[in-house]
């Protein structure tokens, strides 16, 4: 389980404009160049620092090149971090106000108290 | 010394700027009211002609990230920049410019960390709509000096409600004793059952109906004991995922005194939360 780095994609995607766009067309390339290129780096230091140990579980990725938030749910990933970006990638495509996020909870509906924990 | 000359409680609901400025068919049915109720609440705060603000809120992971997270955080800076791209991309919120109280925030770090708290500080904040929604909804001038304190509520571990209590409660006598002439308004914002992320958000009213009416009453009353008795870390799970947010009320009733009744206490039903808001004047309307 990596739920830290579910949350580091999910956080560092939706904070840039250009990036929302490449994971809404290519999730499934924007996952791999990100793990292979963006997942070790160490935040808030000069480029040259990164981390060495940081990778997704074949169930995280999956679930991440898929645009897959229900799984995104169970896995523990913070819910705040998906529905933002999911809403940035997608409320666009649904005429009526709020269809998107009374869409996203209704493929949530199967969850049950207490939802995953997403403490990471 | 200084002088408190309000505290106030409120929800802050990022949807509220783009509510309130929509004119024709893009102006929400409920707009109208909201903002009758928010122009109420706004002239509790200027009647107490405050020249300072201390602003209690939570980042939503924009400066504040999982692998440097403090619990509580006091802004020194002389100013603030304020809202983040993706509240514009979602809210429409508006880039702001806030000034900063460099003394009152050096006043609070050091009084808070000799009461044990030990609170992080930042001197270059970003700070986000937990902070700019009450600025737009209280003072839409923009135009007094803030101390910025954040606190974690969205990222486990998070200290627990008492914590928050106690810490309101010391920051209403760190304020009080600050040796300064000025008046201090004390504004915090947080939550009453909110989803988010989850399947029960953006219903026709907040998830849980009946934890708002009973979080309103123990607000209005300054109930913190009855409160704390009902209210953990695990509880607040039940209400809904982002309930958590509750406890800067919590940390508001603190700040306003146990026992203390509101003196202007409102609530709006709205589609996926309910709105409340709470002003006390600590040393009278007068003061």
């Amino acid at each position: 389980m990596s739920k830290y780095l579910l949350d580091k994609f999910l956080y560092l995607i939706d904070r840039d404009p250009e990036l929302v766009e490449r994971y809404r067309e290519d999730p499934q390339g924007t996952v791999t160049w990100w793990e292979a290129e963006r997942a070790n780096a160490v935040l808030n230091c000069h480029s040259g620092e990164a981390s060495t140990w940081l990778r997704f579980t074949d169930e995280e990725r999956t679930a991440l090149a898929t645009h897959d938030h229900v799984k995104l749910f169970e896995l523990g990933a913070h819910p705040f971090l998906t529905l933002t970006l999911f809403i940035a990638m997608f409320e666009r495509d649904h005429a009526e106000p709020l269809a998107y996020q009374l869409a996203f909870a209704a493929r949530l509906q199967h969850f049950e108290m207490p939802y995953p924990d997403i403490a990471t | 010394m200084a002088t408190v000359v309000a505290v106030i409680a409120s929800t802050h609901h990022p949807f509220f700027y783009k509510a309130s400025t929509a004119t024709g068919a893009d102006r929400p049915p409920f707009a109208d009211e909201w903002v009758s109720k928010i122009t109420a609440f706004r002239e509790t705060l200027t009647r107490a002609n405050p020249d300072v603000l201390v602003m209690v809120g939570s980042d939503h992971f924009h400066q504040l990230w999982l692998d440097n997270m403090p619990q509580f955080l006091v802004g020194k800076a002389p100013f603030y920049d304020a809202n983040w791209y993706n509240e514009e991309r979602e809210f429409g919120m508006p880039k702001m410019l806030l000034k900063g109280h460099e003394e009152l925030s050096a006043h609070i770090l050091r009084e808070g960390i000799d009461r044990n708290f030990d609170l992080a500080f930042s001197n270059e904040l970003r700070i986000d709509h937990s902070i700019t929604c009450p600025i737009i909804t209280l003072r839409p001038e923009a135009d007094l000096p803030i101390v910025p304190i954040y606190t974690n509520i969205f990222a486990p571990p998070m200290p627990r409600p008492k914590r928050f209590v106690d810490l309101g409660e010391a920051i209403r006598e760190i304020v009080e004793s600050w040796p300064s002439h000025l008046r201090v308004a004390i504004i915090g914002t947080g939550h009453l059952s909110l989803e988010l992320g989850g399947p029960r958000q953006f219903g026709p009213h907040g998830p849980d109906p009946e934890f708002d009416l009973r979080a309103v009453d123990w607000i209005a009353n300054g109930d913190i004991e009855s409160c704390l008795a009902e209210v953990t870390l695990d509880s607040l799970h039940a209400p809904g995922n982002a309930t958590h947010g509750f406890m800067d009320f919590m940390l508001m009733m603190g700040v306003a005194g146990a026992g203390a009744k509101a003196d202007h206490v409102d609530s709006l039903d709205l589609f996926h939360t309910r709105e409340a808001y709470f002003t006390w004047y600590p040393n009278g309307v007068n003061a």
